[in-house]
């Protein structure tokens, strides 16, 4: 399977199931295009006849063409089709291109293995200091009481994770809410308590904490320095955009209160190790000036995601504004590259891509983990497959004293991947997204087995620049 | 090659021999929370 597009001036084969990408002119192009359906004889008449027109011509490069001078230019045209053929044929032999998927049979063995707990979220505070319009999390309550998770709670969460983890040494815990540094106490102590355990199970901690940054001060901000590994701090870009969405419960915008907080803290990580992040929606669907906003604050590491939302919302994107969202896209990555250009750069963490590194075949095919090896933890120590399903009880998995009891919901989730979802199938991007979020595709199919298709969309668009950028990285 | 540059590309079928160690991150853990975003994970054993 090849994906082909074509994108700020690049022209970009991305060989889907070996992950290689090459970047091609247009007469291989349009090889590459042809060569499965179509005998060689065919190709050759096809590029015969369009490339000897006087508007493709220009196209062929015949500058560093050996006898350029004592050929005609139909014998260098034809004479460059046919090394281009040999070329890709070479490289369908080499498995880089036209590659078979052969990972099929591999993920299913690989998700019948026995998996182990690796990472944890912690509702640290169902309750929250501001009144966000889009929360998927109820304004902070998931749609239940105002609730704190208590110390005791947080350590028999901590206590299952690491029963519950196996040989694994890495553990991951977020604190995530509602806002959880208004329990900010008991994170303190989960982080002590944490620290303790690991030296008696061999095991490492890495904790991230998810704020919107209203209590962040002097005391958070060491704490976080000394023990927090990947701190995301919520904003959504230009004030206006973000103050409309981000209210306090008074009214009042959140922009002027946590800017200052946010780039301190920023500086004080050597711009490394947390995230700004936002969500973008149907009213602020330029959110590529936004990202501009945050990157001109000075931030070097920028999230700015769509908003999930039911399709009633005023605020949920439609199919319609795809086409704008793309532009969008488009523009941020041109902006990426000037900016990386002036020696002004700066991460936007959906078109980082890790092409000569990046995750195994195995971590890319079997789903993000959600109800097996992560799962969220409410203030009161029920189970859910991950935060975005908490309060619905449909999905309870058990909780943090007697473990998880609902063997038939977890191994639904322990099933599905990229070979159970039929949209998945034949996507250019699964090795990408690993089949989508299984809350998104369950919000809008009503089934973990589909796809979040508006999201599937922006998926690939943002694969897409993502792979551009290393073109254009790789040019410079 | 004049008409084809690979980019510094890491096979897949290649990563079926040493992968699936699983201590890598789980992927709604970086920043993500409303999305699955894997391809710019790294590996543990890098």
């Amino acid at each position: 399977m090849v994906h082909q597009y074509k994108n700020n001036g690049f022209n970009i084969v991305l060989d889907v199931n070996s992950g290689m990408v090459h970047v091609v002119d247009d007469l291989a192009y349009d090889i590459i295009e042809m060569y499965e359906e179509h005998e060689t004889d065919e190709i050759i008449a096809v590029m015969l006849e369009k490339y000897s027109k006087p508007e493709y011509q220009k196209l062929i490069n015949t500058e560093d063409y050996p006898d350029a001078s004592t050929k005609d230019d139909l014998e260098i045209l034809l004479e460059q089709i046919h090394e281009v053929l040999s070329h890709v044929t070479q490289m369908k032999k080499d498995g880089s291109l036209f590659t078979k998927d052969i990972y099929e049979n591999y993920i299913q063995d690989f998700k019948k293995r026995s998996t182990v707990v690796k990472a944890l979220c912690l509702h640290i505070a169902h309750d929250c200091n501001l009144a966000c319009q889009y929360c998927f999390a109820g304004k902070g309550e998931y749609n239940g009481d105002k609730s704190l998770m208590s110390y005791e709670v947080g350590k028999a969460a901590l206590d299952f994770l690491i029963a519950n983890s196996g040989k694994r040494h890495n553990l991951e815990v977020d604190f995530f809410g509602g806002e959880p540094l208004m329990n900010f106490q008991v994170v303190k102590d989960l982080v002590k308590y944490g620290r303790e355990q690991e030296k008696l199970h061999n095991k490492k901690f890495r904790f991230t904490l998810t704020t919107n940054g209203i209590l962040l001060d002097d005391e958070v901000m060491e704490f976080a320095n000394k023990e927090i590994s990947n701190v995301v701090l919520s904003i959504d870009g230009r004030k206006d955009v973000n103050d409309r969405m981000r209210p306090s419960r008074n009214g009042k915008g959140s922009y002027d209160i946590i800017i200052p907080k946010y780039q301190k803290l920023a500086e004080q990580r050597e711009q490394n190790n947390y995230y700004v992040r936002g969500t973008f929606t149907h009213n602020n669907l330029d959110f590529a000036e936004d990202v501009k906003h945050l990157a001109d604050l000075g931030f070097k590491q920028i999230s700015v995601e769509p908003v999930v939302a039911p399709d009633e919302e005023e605020y949920a994107i439609t199919k319609e504004d795809i086409p704008y969202i793309f532009e969008q896209y488009d523009n941020l990555a041109k902006f990426m590259i000037e900016r990386r250009k002036e020696g002004k750069d700066f991460n936007f963490f959906h078109y980082m891509i890790d092409l000569s590194g990046g995750p195994c075949v195995a971590k890319r095919l079997s789903g993000c983990g959600s109800g097996t090896e992560y799962m969220a933890v409410t203030p009161w120590g029920d189970l859910y497959p991950c935060h975005q399903f908490v309060g619905n009880t449909d999905f309870l998995l058990g909780n943090v004293y007697d473990g998880v009891k609902n063997y038939e919901l977890q191994e639904e989730f322990k099933q599905s991947n990229v070979y159970s979802k039929d949209k998945c199938k034949t996507c250019f991007a699964k090795f990408y997204c690993s089949g989508g979020c299984a809350a998104n595709s369950y919000n809008t199919h009503g089934t973990i087995n589909d796809a979040y298709d508006i999201g599937c969309e922006l998926q690939r668009k943002r694969v897409e620049c993502a792979i551009m950028l290393k073109a254009a990285e790789a040019e410079e | 090659m004049r008409h084809i540059k690979t980019l510094n590309t890491r096979n897949l079928k290649e990563s079926m021999k040493t992968g699936g160690c699983g201590e890598c991150q789980t992927s709604c853990q970086s920043a993500c929370k409303t999305s699955c975003t894997v391809g710019n994970q790294s590996c543990e054993k890098k």
